[in-house]
């Protein structure tokens, strides 16, 4: 028996598994470079939010069009994989079609992955269309040329050559046809190659089989590359995500410790720190990657570019230059460029003169959000723009005193009188006794 | 109208010994805003009706901090939320009642981890309970009929996932309530949250008071409803914006309630 056609394919297999566990590895390290956040909670909630929103979709379907489309690729994209599991035990032991055995279900099996592969194939056409053709204002934003558009039409074509090859390599199986149970798709294809000899058909089917798998493989590790890591990262994201109500900012806990020794009466202003260690000075807010915490680094990258947070925004419907999808694009880029010089640097990230504010996000982007939520609201994946634009605002604030001057009055105003105007305390309840 | 407004405060009814049943939290908009104070004597006289035994802080009431919060000044929220506390904390409140969704979103969400845990309802939630309690009559009056659309305020809404509340109020009226075309969980911000009240806009094509009046406008109300002062202002700005003010008034629901029975 010839071996060679396993080891290539268990050589392939190694290798295409060994790129995506390493490329893995790279993004959880990137990930860790956030700060702590405890998620310790809620666990039942957290395990509720990922079976409905990444499991169930539930949040992609509150636009039908592209959420009954995104479902039949993403039932698709599932459920085929079953197939990938029978290439693989056929590739490793020389098998052909080894799960053949099971007869009449077997046949079920692929008829049904046959209907999935023509209909994703379908909903894929209508997603170029839509991202090419008709000009949806969230596919042409300025965020949206050069690589994101580009990752985004790959994609596309990746999954219509996947699945083109899937149904080539059935129809061009003879002996598949012969059994003639599970080729329901792939009989009106199979004509076309009527005149071709067996040998040459042969010869067709095995190169379908060979980069159908090849194909799956390449996929897997463009995913670190590509926004479409999200078919991944949804799940932890979706858990990971905040279960409390939208409207809730964390208190930051540096600033409580603050704020209750200036509260405290007895609090000696000259007492010796308790500790012989000097303790680290704590930066407040954000104005670079590794001062967010992990789960918004988490959500950097999962986002999925769709843009459904940004044609939402407030800010960006009355054209402003704030986009929530440009802050987490921003936001991953900015770690992969960390990540890169911590790769470069043995190991220790290098000074590089360059951080995520003003250097990414400017300023201005900050100050025109609403706060309204309504970005978290939209995120299919409960990915929060939102906790970074506010992080960011309170590095600028805190760290250097850079509000926009109308907001420092206000603030003025409120630490000398308890209101956001100049009005005076006591005449809190004159309202009571006016006309 | 009834002559006097009955407000008593939380240290007069300590010094009588006695707790009301629920604080009314005044806000810096309720207490100083020409407009909004007028939502606030609204809801007092509601109160004063219904027999409701409430106090105000007065002037020991003090911004929540949610502006400076918002605009990344956690240092002067914190002050302002520890200081609030202390003064709600010593007059032993249980309950507390406001007609700012800003002022009910800090306090409920954002004062229990600092020490502040207190019952916090919008005033909307509060008039529903009322009405269910059979406390609070609701007739339609003037409003009977007319076509009346409800502006969500993000922090009522989408922040705390109050949306019914003020609906069901609306619909006592007898009136007909017309939704936008973003409405509840969709609703569009009226511009002003996260402290861009009081601050001039980033440059842009539009305002967003502007767009969110035109998406009021498309389904030609004769009120546009609303539950929070500064969604308030920002509607109101945007349909003088409009030269509508003639024909389409900018009003809070407990005004509603309350002009509906020549309160």
């Amino acid at each position: 028996m010839n071996l060679l056609p396993n080891i290539i394919f268990a050589a392939i297999l190694i290798l295409g598994l060994g790129y995506f566990i390493k490329h893995i590895k790279k993004i959880r390290r990137n990930i860790k470079l956030g700060q702590d956040i405890d998620v310790n909670n809620h666990k039942k909630e957290r395990w509720k939010n990922m079976a409905m929103i990444a499991l169930g979709q539930s949040k992609m379907v509150r636009r039908p069009i592209s959420g009954v489309l995104h479902v039949v690729v993403y039932i698709g994209f599932i459920i085929i994989n079953i197939e990938v599991l029978e290439i693989i035990i056929d590739g490793l032991f020389g098998t052909h079609r080894v799960f053949s055995v099971l007869g009449a279900f077997y046949g079920f099996l692929i008829s049904t992955f046959e209907i999935l592969a023509v209909s994703v194939v379908i909903a894929v056409i209508v997603f170029w269309l839509r991202r090419n053709s008709l000009k949806l204002k969230r596919f042409w934003s300025k965020e949206m040329t050069s690589w994101p558009k580009k990752d985004a039409n790959y994609i596309l074509y990746f999954e219509i050559v996947l699945m083109a090859l899937f149904l080539l390599m059935n129809a061009t199986d003879l002996q598949f046809q012969d059994m003639n149970s599970g080729n329901s798709i792939s009989k009106y294809i199979s004509p076309l190659f009527a005149s071709l000899p067996a040998n040459t058909l042969h010869i067709i089917e095995r190169t379908a089989w060979w980069l159908h798998i090849a194909g799956i493989l390449v996929f897997l590790n463009y995913l670190y590359f590509s926004k479409h890591l999200h078919i991944l990262l949804a799940f932890p994201n979706t858990y990971y995500a905040s279960v409390k109500p939208k409207g809730e900012l964390n208190n930051l806990d540096a600033v409580t410790k603050e704020v209750m020794l200036m509260m405290d009466p007895n609090a000696d202003p000259f007492a010796n720190p308790e500790t012989e260690e000097e303790e680290p000075v704590t930066k407040f807010g954000a104005s670079d990657v590794q001062d967010l915490n992990w789960v918004q680094l988490l959500n950097a990258y999962t986002c999925t570019e769709c843009g459904r947070c940004t044609s939402e925004c407030p800010a960006n419907q009355t054209g402003k230059k704030l986009s929530p999808r440009k802050i987490m694009m921003d936001t991953r880029d900015r770690l992969e460029e960390v990540g890169k010089n911590i790769d470069h640097n043995n190991g220790t990230f290098k000074d590089d003169k360059k951080q995520l504010l003003d250097n990414y996000i400017t300023r201005e982007e900050l100050w025109a959000c609403t706060s309204c939520n309504a970005c978290v609201e939209a995120c299919p994946v409960s990915i929060n723009p939102l906790s970074i634009i506010l992080d960011m605002r309170r590095y600028l604030v805190m760290e250097e005193s850079a509000a926009p001057v109308e907001l420092n009055n206000m603030m003025t105003n409120i630490e000398n009188n308890g209101a956001p105007w100049p009005y005076n305390q006591m005449d809190r309840l004159n309202w009571k006794d006016e006309a | 109208m009834s002559d006097v407004l009955k407000v008593p405060t939380m240290a007069q009814f300590m010094a009588e010994g006695k707790q009301p049943e629920v604080l009314f939290w005044t806000g810096c908009a309720g207490s100083f805003d020409d407009r909004a104070k007028k939502i606030t004597k609204a809801f007092v006289k509601i109160l004063n009706k219904a027999k409701v035994e409430f106090a105000v802080l007065g002037t020991e009431e003090s911004c929540t901090g949610d502006p400076a919060k918002r605009a990344g000044n956690e240092f002067l929220f914190q002050m302002q939320a520890v200081t609030n506390i202390e003064v709600m904390n010593a007059y032993e409140v249980k309950k507390i009642v406001t007609a700012c969704p800003h002022c009910f979103n800090t306090i409920k969400n954002e004062y229990p981890s600092l020490g502040g845990n207190y019952e916090v309802v919008h005033h909307t939630q509060f008039l529903k309970s009322l009405l269910d309690e059979g406390r609070l009559t609701i007739e339609g009056g003037q409003f009977k009929g007319k076509r009346i659309t409800f502006h969500d305020p993000c922090y009522l809404g989408r922040a705390n996932n109050v949306y019914e509340a003020p609906r069901d109020l609306i619909k006592k009226l007898d009136a007909e309530l017309v939704e936008m075309k973003n409405c509840r969980k969709k609703g569009l911000c009226c511009g002003a949250g996260g402290a861009q009240m009081f601050k001039e806009p980033e440059q842009g094509n539009k305002d967003v008071n502007i767009e969110r009046t035109e998406q009021a406008l498309e389904v030609q109300p004769n009120i546009i409803a609303a539950g929070c002062p500064f969604c308030n202002t920002m509607m109101t700005d945007g349909v003088k914006a409009k030269n509508k003010e003639a024909h389409i008034k900018v009003m809070d629901i407990a005004e509603l309630i309350a002009n509906a029975q020549d309160l």
